[in-house]
């Protein structure tokens, strides 16, 4: 009995396991079973999900609460963007890593500034900073389009499986579609690495007790930063893959209301889990996509969903989920 | 021979001098109990040390260097360690993990972010016989924030050994538990400081634990030293007995 409570929670366990086979297969079937636009809509929720992962690593595991995450999203998009405007580069490949550099650079040098402060102060200078890439982006319209935007045409995949001349539609919901689910894969497997690794422990030490943190030897700001950066990188990787799936980038991608878009991905599903964000940011297109559908008024029903989420679910949808297992489990 | 030495260590916050013009000593192996009342200027002297406050004036020399312009991390590494009054752990960590995240920190390892932390199977074992040494193996997988008092302050002075410091400060460890629980907390405290051969400063309010466990005592007050000596001494001391004593020993 005392060995056993000696052990660490293990990070792998077989129902995990079983249930994320389950969740990876169902993806898989995707196009094969749902039509184009489920499809699509999926992979928007896919692709959001890789951001919601990101952020939450500052929210959830750093405890750093972000309202400027549309900079670093903006950033994948604008430099892929300005890659097809001002080189005519069509690689996906090129996209995901100039999308990702780009999104580094940008974080790293906006983290130096944010990471030395907390709570409030963080929160409004990460917003203030993404606000003044808001203003280049719409102010610097003879490079970025203003407010029209760049286009960005379909891209070439692997080199050569997808090029601009193929049907969209059949493209995206296919095998676009499962270029973002190899990533978003890649990126949930990464950050589920960085988050059970020391320094992801070293992280929560951060966000739980921030004094205690630095008594046991542990570099508060440069930790603080380097999760800026890798929580940056993650979202840059979303707009690079977001940006071919909407075919235009604009300076709303940028504005600071995709920011909170960001935050109530992670609030809905839950930024006390690892699988919160992720469901979240699904549950939050499917919900957007359809509320835009039924009325004209649907940023009312989307806040009416978050004050009833913040009152009745603070833990959110997966968080919610697990308290009512564990209840029934207790129950049995 | 003196393994910390302060030499007119100085500290003030406005118009009050917290810690005024100490020379503090601490041999090497000895178990000395720092006490004073409140406000005495005890805490204020260990952060100086510790590196949580920066000294106003005058030096701190550990292992005959000097430190007092050094970063707590850099304190850490030379091998000051400490608790605190008010435990401060990592609540929504398992006690496991507190120990374990310590002995990362320790190693050099928080900064690997492509391995499984509970892979080390070196930190592991280290952190079990860490928990088994404090009698909280049991509740190794329990949450830190969910410990009662008495648990949570013996982890607050566990993650602090697990930087196997050569000098280490527990600030109140017997604090906010109750009566029955200090002796116990002590004895376990105690026996794995000397264990471990640390040398440890132990700040502390109640008398019964000062004379029991340690080897000298150090009395402040108003911000300087009062008295310096074996616990009988202390106890002979008519200023600490009229200063202190009278009032500590009703707490």
């Amino acid at each position: 009995m005392t060995e056993l409570a000696l052990t660490s929670p293990r990070v792998w366990s077989g129902r995990r396991v079983l249930v994320g086979a389950l969740v990876v297969g169902a993806l898989v079937l995707v196009p094969a079973v749902a039509s184009p636009f489920q499809t699509i809509t999926i992979c928007y929720g896919l692709v959001f999900a890789i951001a919601a992962l990101g952020f939450n690593l500052l929210l959830g595991y750093t405890g750093l609460l972000s309202f400027g995450h549309s900079a670093y999203f903006g950033t994948g998009a604008y430099v892929v963007a300005l890659l097809v405007k001002y080189l005519g580069v069509a690689s996906m490949e090129l996209f995901v890593l100039a999308g990702i550099l780009g999104s580094i650079v940008v974080a790293a040098v906006f983290g130096v500034v944010c990471v030395r402060y907390t709570r409030i102060f963080f929160g409004i200078l990460t917003l203030a900073l993404s606000q003044v890439l808001w203003s280049l982006a719409l102010k610097l319209f003879w490079v970025t389009g203003g407010s029209d935007g760049l286009r960005v045409p379909t891209p070439t995949l692997l080199g050569g499986l997808g090029g601009p001349g193929a049907d969209k539609v059949e493209f995206i919901a296919h095998r676009y579609y499962y270029y973002v689910l190899i990533l978003f894969l890649v990126a949930t497997a990464a950050m589920w690495v960085i988050v059970n690794s020391p320094f992801g422990k070293a992280l929560q030490a951060i966000r739980d007790n921030e004094t205690r943190a630095e008594f046991v030897g542990v570099r508060v700001p440069q930790y603080r930063w380097i999760a800026f950066v890798i929580s940056g990188a993650f979202t840059g990787l979303a707009g690079a893959l977001w940006v071919p799936l909407n075919g235009l980038t604009t300076p709303d991608i940028l504005y600071w209301p995709f920011s909170g878009r960001i935050v109530f991905f992670t609030v809905l599903g839950g930024f006390r889990t690892f699988v919160g964000p992720i469901v979240g940011a699904i549950a939050y297109n499917y919900l957007e996509t359809y509320a835009v559908g039924f009325t004209v008024y649907w940023q009312l029903v989307l806040g009416i969903v978050l004050v009833l989420l913040v009152l009745t679910m603070p833990s959110g949808l997966v968080g919610t989920a697990i308290q009512i297992v564990e209840r029934v489990r207790r129950g049995r | 021979m003196s393994l910390l030495e302060t030499k007119a260590v100085t500290k003030t916050f406005g118009a009050n001098r917290a810690v005024d013009a100490v020379d503090f000593t601490v041999r090497a192996g000895e178990l000395l109990a720092l006490i004073g009342s409140n406000g005495a200027g005890k805490t204020t002297l260990v952060n100086l040390i510790s590196g949580l406050l920066r000294a106003d004036e005058g030096a701190i020399f550990f292992a005959g260097k000097d430190v007092t312009r050094q970063t707590v991390n850099q304190r850490i590494r030379a091998g000051i360690a400490r608790s605190f009054q008010l435990v401060n752990l990592f609540d929504h960590l398992s006690a496991f993990d507190n120990i374990a995240l310590t002995i990362f920190a320790r190693q050099g390892k928080t900064r690997s972010l492509a391995t499984l932390a509970d892979r080390d199977q070196a930190v592991a074992d280290e952190a079990r016989v860490i928990l088994k040494e404090f009698g909280l193996a049991p509740k190794a997988s329990m949450l830190a924030g969910s410990l009662s008092q008495g648990e949570r302050k013996l982890l607050d002075v566990a993650v602090a050994y697990a930087l196997r410091p050569t000098l280490l400060f527990l600030d109140e460890p017997t604090s906010g538990v109750s009566t029955r629980e200090k002796a116990p907390i002590m004895d376990v405290v105690t026996s794995v400081v000397r264990s471990g051969n640390i040398t440890a400063v132990v700040i502390e309010h109640d008398m019964d634990i000062v004379f029991r466990y340690s080897d000298r005592i150090v009395a402040m007050h108003q911000g300087a030293i009062l008295a310096d000596g074996t616990p009988d001494e202390i106890r002979r001391n008519e200023r600490v007995t009229t200063t202190l004593i009278g009032t500590e020993g009703t707490t």
